[in-house]
């Protein structure tokens, strides 16, 4: 096991690497002086000059590459000059908030998604697989960020249920029960469009698996209907199921972007579209590396545990 | 033409391709309706609630009519998301295409490269892309089609790889014609319908992305507004002035569900596997309607079946695979039942626990008894309590049968700790012992391993192992020996007739092989087309067999030691089971068979030990063998 994870790894680097060459590619097309363009309003003839001797930004296009990763590589991403600090102190503060609502919303998804799938063959065609399949229409056609806006009006407005927005209470918070207040509303508007289609995906898993003839064993042992569909043809479904969940988990970081803007929580995706707006390229760069980092190595555990539940699969 | 019958008979697609049509259609004569400005504000005039006099809709924050605005944010939102989604299928196609088509080192290089753009959750590579170039529609777009190109050239590159190599495309090359001119002409006529269905799919995403981007900020810019700059701007009057949020909202959420629908109906109508209904699950117990009264029984035994019936019913169609087949077993009984595939035997022997798949099987009436009890029809947790415990199966190709992700020890435990209270350790212990009886070396270490780990053979005798596991009355083997070599095949049938001898098991044996049942088995049942035509001891059918078609089974096999022997294989087909002939269902295959063999019904006759369904038997069944 231990050999396969570092396997896993191994073959992670040339996929970083080539996530670094697009983004630096991406921001190469930035049209003008790099420099003044990074600097924005903050262009003054010293800032300029510091830049480029600090990103080599004079120098050739390669060059230039190998100065950014190898600070990269140190720990080093480079100054916000709009919040004037390090990008990387930025991006992680930044990063657990994100990584508290998307995770939550992830293990929704997972949860939700699966047993509604599960529930949904077991009565194929009966009234709960018919209202599971229009619930899951309707989850994966409605834009999560207006879906969020209505939950807003009706639960926290209307019936002022819930707290409008933020992470925590300005005034007596920043404790648990706080957060989880603060974290019920986005963490169910991101949920749902990525609980729609792990709900699909599941549903059509389980019934593929139901037809096999370990199942006709399992009901021929005279194992309990319960027992058949939710051990034997779940865990065999989950094979099919699992690699879903990791895509599903980019969709939900992509879609915590929309979630933070509408429920002004102070993650990383905000982070992003604030700092596109003030033209803060380094915060841009060093934040789309980081997350994308993150994604590809949440997907080496994807595999990790698929190869856990999958004894076929060699190790 | 099917394709399109089978969308328009989807009425949620039908539904999804009228809204959408009417969206479009109203988004494509917006410019001619008589509506004001889209762009006029007029601020004594802020936040008009709907249905207002002049503002259908209302108006927004800047006292513009929200109706107007609308009607010109979908066009926008819709002009967008379906450019994105022609340029990402161009620049997707044509990368995909080239990849497919010079294959090797070009084809590694791109596909590398598309794998590392869908290493990304889509949403960081656009924002990369509108920092780099700033905030702005065309931007926007730019960034949506940019995101959804891997996934165009990763599709069209499947399909490309499997043309490149087609005949027509050799030719062409042989004869001289230019790269470009062979992808162009031979290519992408092929690549087309592919290239198609993606955007169908794909189109609802693009106009969400775009929306999306939009609603951040990043995307059109004001006064100029898509669906999604509108969500946004009114989001800061969320609280007081709703209904500007809720407009574009439903609007955006109408057009992604319209779209969604029709994507599914496309993908359903070109998915064969839904179209034939296969893809239903099977109930935990097979239906039962009855046509008629339980019969009463005519044996004795310790499984008794009485004119079982069961059907398939697949859309109009119905397949006759078991057609009133009575059988009986007796303790310490073998019985075989023999016939070509799609005799029905499987089915039969299915029909008894109700493990017969359903939909589409259904027993439509007959009797199994077990032991005084009547499993047609029981309760489903009374035939459970059975199933394992007093009537065990034993599946053909272990393989399929036994759960790929238990090891088999766990699969016996459960076997076991569904029937009986016993601990977890107490299960192994048994379970061991089980590999042991059915003789399989290193039992402890064989426990801990999977199924893919063990040979056909190691895996059938795991089968067995789990029917004897609650020591059960009858076992019913499913063709157990088919898949093994005739080595293997010969010691699973001795350890099966030990296991009968030493606890007064009775066997159902299922085989399409005379050899197996002459080894094994005390008495035979002949099937043919979902009926029994000869029924009697063992040795006696055997020596002087009464139908023609038993008689022509038994010439099948091949006989030791007597290689001279030809194999008479039987020419034909058994009939299909949907519209079987009246009379004999064999005849057409008989060389004996004349007119009076294909009307009415034939009966199964006999003397009490053995009985014929046949008019001209191959030998007189004398009255005084009983």
């Amino acid at each position: 096991m231990g050999g396969y994870i570092l396997k896993r790894l191994v073959s992670a680097i040339p996929v970083l690497f080539g996530i670094t060459v697009i983004v630096f590619l991406i921001m190469a097309m930035i049209p003008g002086d790099p420099a003044l363009a990074i600097l924005g309003s903050y262009a003054t003839p010293e800032n300029v000059e510091k830049l480029n001797r600090d990103l080599g930004l004079d120098q050739p296009l390669v060059a230039r590459y190998f100065i950014w990763l190898g600070n990269m590589l140190t720990g080093d991403f480079g100054r916000s000059f709009s919040l004037n600090r390090p990008v990387i102190d930025e991006v992680l503060d930044r990063f657990s908030a994100t990584l508290i609502l998307a995770g939550t919303s992830f293990v929704l998804c997972a949860i939700f998604g699966i047993a509604a799938g599960v529930v949904s063959a077991a009565r194929q065609y009966g009234f709960a697989d018919k209202a599971i399949t229009f619930a899951v229409l309707l989850g994966i056609s409605i834009p999560s960020f207006f879906l969020g806006m209505m939950m807003i009006l009706l639960f926290a407005v209307r019936w002022k249920m819930l707290p409008v927005s933020g992470m925590y209470a300005i005034y007596g918070g920043g404790d648990l029960p706080d957060l989880l207040n603060h974290l019920i509303m986005p963490a169910i508007a991101l949920a749902v469009v990525a609980t729609g289609v792990v709900a699909r995906l599941s549903r059509s898993a389980m019934l593929e698996v139901l037809r096999q003839d370990f199942v006709r064993t399992a009901r021929a042992k005279g194992v309990r209907e319960g027992r058949v569909i939710w051990g034997h043809a779940l865990r065999a479904a989950m094979v099919s199921i699992i690699p879903v969940l990791g895509v599903q988990a980019g969709f939900v970081l992509s879609g915590a972007v929309y979630i933070e803007m509408v429920f002004q929580w102070p993650g990383v995706g905000r982070m992003l579209v604030d700092a596109i707006l003030k033209r803060d390229i380094l915060l841009v760069q060093g934040g789309v590396v980081f997350v994308a980092a993150c994604y590809v190595m949440f997907n080496i555990a994807v595999d990790v545990a698929q190869s856990l539940l999958d004894p076929r699969i060699k190790t | 033409m099917t394709f399109l019958k089978l969308l328009i008979r989807n009425r949620l697609a039908a539904a999804g391709a009228v809204v959408m049509a009417l969206v479009l259609l109203l988004a494509l004569i917006t410019p001619i309706l008589p509506l004001p400005d889209p762009d006029v504000t007029n601020t004594s005039n802020r936040f008009v609630k709907p249905f207002s006099e002049g503002h259908l809709l209302g108006t927004d924050h800047l006292g513009r009519d929200l109706l107007a605005r609308l009607m010109y944010g979908t066009r926008l939102s819709l002009a967008v998301g379906i450019a994105a989604a022609i340029f990402a299928a161009i620049f997707g196609a044509a990368i995909g295409i080239i990849a497919g088509y010079f294959g090797g080192k070009t084809d590694n290089i791109i596909m590398r490269g598309v794998d590392m753009l869908m290493a990304f959750p889509y949403i960081l590579l656009a924002l990369a892309i509108v920092a780099a170039l700033g905030p702005g529609l065309t931007n926007a777009l730019i960034a949506v089609a940019a995101v959804n190109i891997p996934f165009f050239a990763r599709n069209i590159r499947g399909v490309t790889v499997g043309i490149a190599h087609k005949e027509f495309v050799d030719a062409a090359k042989l004869a001289g014609e230019g790269h470009l001119r062979i992808i162009l002409t031979e290519i992408l006529p092929n690549v087309i319908p592919v290239i198609v269905i993606a955007m169908s799919t794909t189109i609802g995403w693009m106009i969400l992305e775009t929306a999306g981007l939009s609603f951040l900020g990043l995307g059109s810019q004001p006064p100029q507004a898509d669906l999604g700059s509108m969500l946004g701007e009114a989001r800061s009057a969320l609280i007081t002035n709703p209904h500007t949020s809720i407009v574009p909202g439903v609007m955006i959420l109408i057009i992604v569900m319209a779209i969604n629908l029709l994507g599914d109906g496309v993908r359903d109508a070109l998915d064969p596997r839904l179209r034939s209904g296969a893809l239903t699950r099977p109930r935990p117990s097979t239906a039962v309607a009855r046509t008629s009264e339980i019969p009463k029984p005519r044996e004795t035994g310790t499984m008794v079946l009485t004119d079982l019936e069961t059907q398939f019913h697949v859309g109009q169609r119905v397949y006759k695979a078991v057609s009133k087949v009575s059988l009986h077993v007796e303790p310490g009984e073998c019985l075989g039942v023999i016939g070509e595939s799609g005799s029905g035997k499987s089915v039969t022997a299915l029909s008894i626990m109700g493990l017969v798949a359903s939909p589409p099987g259904v027993i439509t009436g007959g009797s199994a008894r077990y032991d005084e009890t009547e499993l047609i029809g029981a309760p489903y947790e009374k035939l459970r309590r059975y199933r394992g415990d007093k009537v065990a199966y034993i599946f053909q190709d272990p393989l399929a049968t036994l759960h790929p992700l238990y090891t088999v020890g766990d699969q016996l435990c459960e076997a076991i700790r569904v029937h009986h209270k016993v601990s977890k350790k107490e299960a192994w212990q048994r379970a061991v012992a089980l590999l042991k009886q059915v003789r399989i070396p290193n039992a402890e270490g064989r426990a801990k391993v999977y199924p893919h780990e063990m040979s056909g053979g190691m895996r059938q005798r795991v089968g067995i192992a789990m029917a004897l596991a609650n020591d059960p009355d009858v076992i019913i083997a499913d063709e157990p020996t088919t898949a093994l070599d005739v080595t293997v095949q010969a010691q699973i049938l001795a350890l099966l007739n030990d296991l009968r001898k030493e606890r007064g098991l009775s066997i159902i044996f299922i085989t399409h092989d005379f050899g197996v049942v002459a080894q094994l088995c005390d008495r035979v049942a002949v099937m043919y087309a979902g009926r029994i035509v000869e029924t009697g001891p063992t040795q006696a059918v055997l020596d002087d067999a009464a139908h023609p078609y038993t008689r022509r089974l038994i010439a099948c096999v091949p006989e030791l030691g007597e290689g001279r022997r030809e194999l008479h294989a039987i020419p034909g087909l058994p009939p299909a089971v949907d519209k079987l002939p009246a009379g004999c269902a064999f005849a057409p295959r008989c060389d004996k068979a004349d007119a009076l063999c294909q009307v009415g019904t034939i009966e199964l006759e006999g003397n009490g030990t053995r009985a014929v369904r046949c008019i001209f038997p191959e030998t007189k069944l004398s009255e005084d063998v009983a």
